[in-house]
């Protein structure tokens, strides 16, 4: 266990120390001795930026099941660094943020902190680990720490249906994701995501790549909310807003888009990589943009436009991953390679303004009592620091300049627009498609961040419709956090070059490796002005047709669609939930019937079909009658007596009869016993058969009066016909045994007994000599069988529950 | 012989199919009874059902039957006897409880 291991695996201890933090040391919110934890953790983290700004990694293994080759290997890269940076940042922020947030008093904060620190723990060993196995066990931790955390105000139902959904998405995704680990695991041998990807070239031509690619991007997709798996996060915003802003704006949701990026050298230069990545998430960018304009809560316009802003990272991965196609040092690999770029780059800026949005939402719903927009209006004045804060955050997130997500935005369009040259993979034809619809989506875009913008910040101000009496700005400590948050979406903005090579170009290098020959570098250099270009004109199209939508918005909010908040997908999710319950309920209905005839008919018919089928299948029908023993005239007698006493059973109406008609059958079968030299046989025949007549007639003289009827059973067609299954297959496996038996040609061991029962045991009854002699234990264990039988009638006999119903 | 003890032994298992596919509890009994007689016949049948003497040493013949499967017979007897005296008590019991033998009336539990 390196330091390493155990700062991955801090927040789990320290979640154990917390309920007795809380206990114990009730005076003091028990969020700021969590909050020592991320913060030493973003410092030590930051120690390797060197390490990895230089190209190198850092690599250790602590061996867990080193016989099915997992083991907990941390690996450090630029990609990897630029997560753990953004957990451990974020995280300390929103600790921060939520010691204000959430009251000492009022809420039970022991288990708040349990799930962060859970969560924490679960993405910091996602990011980390370099073996798919322990990744795919701190992802599934991520979606549990996740779904407790949403339903924390367990009360509300709303909370708990999010929370269910959530989980059922994304485990169903991360369950899809195992099997595709487990085809790759086929494929190379390997668990290890760095051994993965140095056999890139052998796995591109094997037949399993596209499914493993398919069930790992299932797994992707439905944890960054991809399209049409995003419906679990607008649902998930029940959660405090401390959990969505660090869940599901800034680190969880991009659990998918770390996945993604790191097989991007696995499955990068592949079309159907190619095409999936960038088609989902240039789709999912519209979808949630579109969607997010017609929300009425301000978490849920943040919620679609996470989804949205995820989406476009993920089509840029997607388009990035071409450069992979042209392999090392080409022009062409570090032209297109300007998508990756954008990816990472606003992959950073997303965290950071969404992260300090969600925050100032926080602070609203928490000042006013409401997230409406109907209701909120006329905030600039008396909250003038949250609305600095919102005012660069939706700025930033509209892409406007100079903020960092106009340099992103700009990257976007830069990388989309070049995508759209690349001739390959039927680019030619569909490439175009790319820039208009991200185009389309950044006009949503800036629409919803206007919507958002001045319909809480600016207009009248209507005290009348909200909850809180005195409304009035933020305590300091509340604002901390999104001040630091809205200070770095500007510093980014204005001096994007300190990240450059410190943690943008690793972090591309660990995305697309091997494009770079020896000691050449990514050509990372981000400015503000870089002369009228397309992109330029593209950015200053979006804020006038935005702004001209906006300014109409009279008219087209009156349309019907504005009105529909949810999202339609949501229709599907509930319809096949209700379905499946339905569904199952009523197959099991259907088998279930609580008949004890339905039981024995669906397993006799069973077992007469399997051998039916094994008989026809094989065909092993056989009869011999070479070896038969010759009948004498009276055992045709005996024989058809028996038979019609037996066939008579089923038609006796009388009870009493049918109890003497099974006697004699009995007593017949004590004959055949005889006939055949079995006088052991005969004698304990007799004798059962005896007792058993008496206790049947006991059993019978003991029926309740009423039951003292008549009865015919009821002719049943179905059951006559499996009844004659059965009698015609027992008897035909009866043939084929014989015929079998006598063809083999195997001895029967009981020359044996008639050897030695004289001369071993000394005893001349050979079966009772098998009896407690060569097979003793059979015996013991019968008189064993027929003690506790014995035991059991007394019981049931004597034993009288009272007081309650018993059986 | 074999031939015949073997349609023998399919009608016994007709029957008691039939029989426990009933509705009455004592039928499904009498049924389990003629299944068990069908399955010891059939042990007998199996072992081939050629003429020689009981299997007692004292009879000096050249042939014996074959004295295993009646040994594994007459556990089974025991067996089944001590199996069935249990399900006619518990039988006996349920009409007790329940007033009925009718295995329709007799189905599900309290919590449906």
């Amino acid at each position: 266990m390196t330091a390493l291991h155990w700062a991955t695996i801090s927040p789990f201890l320290l979640a154990i120390l917390v309920p007795f933090l809380y206990k114990y040391l009730r005076n003091i919110h028990t969020g700021w001795f969590v909050l020592a934890l991320p913060v030493f953790l973003f410092i030590y983290f930051i120690q390797f930026l060197p390490v990895t700004s230089n190209g190198d990694v850092v690599k250790h293994t602590v061996p867990w099941v080193p016989s099915l080759g997992i083991n907990f290997t941390v690996y450090v890269d630029g990609l990897s660094l630029l997560f753990l940076l953004l957990i451990t940042g974020i995280g300390s922020l929103v600790v921060l943020y939520s010691i204000y947030y959430l009251s000492k008093k009022t809420e039970s904060l022991n288990n708040f902190y349990v799930y962060l620190l859970m969560f924490m723990g679960a993405m910091l060993g996602v990011v980390i680990s370099d073996n798919l196995i322990v990744l795919y066990v701190f992802w599934e931790l991520t979606s549990l720490a996740s779904s407790l955390l949403i339903s924390y105000w367990f009360h509300r139902e709303k909370s708990i249906y999010g929370a269910q959904k959530s989980m059922l998405i994304t485990v169903f995704g991360g369950f899809a994701m195992l099997g595709g680990f487990s085809l790759l695991y086929v494929m190379t041998n390997t668990f290890s995501i760095r051994g993965i990807i140095e056999q890139a070239a052998i796995i591109a031509n094997d037949p399993l790549i596209l499914p493993a690619m398919l069930l790992i991007l299932l797994g992707a997709f439905t944890k960054s909310a991809q399209f049409p798996f995003h419906i679990w996060l607008p649902d998930a915003m029940e959660a405090p807003t401390p959990v969505s802003a660090y869940l599901h704006s800034a680190t969880m949701v991009k659990a998918g888009i770390y996945l993604v990026a790191r097989l991007t050298p696995a499955f990068g230069g592949l079309p159907e990589w190619f095409w999936i990545v960038s088609a989902f998430g240039i789709f999912t960018l519209l979808w949630g943009s579109v969607s997010a304009v017609r929300q009425k809560d301000l978490k849920s316009i943040l919620a679609f436009s996470t989804i949205s802003q995820l989406g476009l990272i993920m089509s840029l991965l997607g388009l990035g991953s071409a450069a992979l196609y042209y392999g090392t040092g080409t022009e062409a690999a570090l032209y297109y390679s300007a998508a990756t770029l954008a990816a990472v780059f606003h992959l950073i800026n997303h965290a950071t303004f969404k992260g300090g949005l969600f925050m100032a939402v926080g602070i609203i719903d928490h000042e006013t009592g409401t997230r409406d927009i109907r209701k909120l209006g006329g905030l600039m004045a008396i909250m003038p620091i949250t609305f600095t804060i919102s005012l660069i955050g939706l700025a930033a997130m509209a892409g406007l300049p100079p903020l960092n997500g106009f340099l992103s935005k700009e990257m976007f369009f830069t990388g989309i627009l070049r995508a759209s040259e690349l001739d390959i993979f039927n680019m030619q034809t569909w490439g175009l498609l790319f820039p208009v619809i991200g185009w389309i989506a950044s006009v949503f875009t800036f629409v919803y961040c206007t919507i958002m913008f001045f319909k809480t910040f600016t207009g009248k101000f209507q005290p009348e419709k909200l909850d809180v009496k005195h409304v009035h700005e933020a305590p300091i400590g509340m604002l901390i956090s999104p001040i630091i948050l809205v200070s770095l979406v500007v510093i980014f903005g204005f001096f994007p070059n300190i990240l450059s090579y410190t943690i943008i170009e690793p972090a591309m290098a660990a995305i697309l490796p091997g494009l770079l020959d020896e000691g050449q570098r990514f050509y990372v250099n981000i400015y503000h002005w870089h002369g009228f270009n397309t992109e330029l004109l593209m950015t200053i199209g979006v804020i006038g047709v935005g702004i001209f939508i906006y300014l109409t918005a009279k008219k087209w909010m009156q349309l019907n669609i504005y009105l529909k908040e949810r999202d339609p997908l949501n229709y599907f999710y509930d319809q096949s939930l209700v379905g499946l319950i339905k569904g199952s309920t009523s197959v099991t209905q259907i088998q279930m019937t609580g008949l004890l005839r339905d039981y024995f008919a669906y397993m006799i018919t069973f077992t007469v079909l399997l051998l039916g089928y094994t008989f026809v299948r094989y065909d092993v029908f056989a009869i011999d009658t070479t070896n038969v023993a010759v009948i004498s005239p009276y055992m045709w007698i005996l024989t058809l007596v028996f038979i019609a006493a037996t066939l008579a059973v089923p038609f006796i109406n009388h009870r009493i009869t049918a109890i003497i008609i099974v006697g004699v059958i009995g007593f017949l079968l004590a004959l055949f016993f005889a006939v055949f030299r079995a006088p052991d046989l005969v004698l304990t025949q007799l004798l059962v058969e005896t007792v058993m007549v008496v206790l049947l007639l006991l059993a019978f003289y003991h029926l309740p009066e009423l039951r003292k009827e008549k009865f015919t059973p009821r002719f049943n067609g179905v059951n006559l016909i499996i009844s004659v299954a059965v009698g015609i297959f027992i008897t035909v496996t009866a043939f084929s045994a014989f015929a079998l038996s006598t063809s083999n040609g195997i001895e029967p061991i009981s020359l044996y007994f008639v050897e030695n029962s004289y001369t071993l045991a000394a005893g001349k009854n050979m079966v009772n000599v098998i009896l407690v002699d060569f097979r003793g234990l059979d015996t013991l264990l019968e008189v064993l069988v027929l003690g506790i039988a014995a035991l059991g009638v007394v019981t049931l006999i004597k034993l009288r529950m009272t007081g309650r119903e018993d059986v | 012989m074999e031939i015949l003890m073997s349609i023998t032994v399919g009608v016994l298992f007709m029957v008691g199919t039939y029989l426990i596919l009933t509705k009455s509890l004592l039928r499904v009994i009498l049924g389990l009874m003629l299944l068990s007689h069908g399955a010891h016949l059939l042990l007998l049948t199996m072992s081939g059902l050629k003429r020689g003497a009981p299997p007692l040493l004292g009879e000096e013949a050249p042939f014996y039957a074959d004295p295993l499967p009646q040994a594994l017979i007459l556990t089974a007897i025991v067996i089944s006897f001590g199996v069935t005296a249990f399900l006619l008590v518990l039988a006996y019991r349920t009409y007790k409880e329940h007033k009925t033998d009718d295995l329709d009336k007799l189905r599900g539990t309290g919590d449906e």
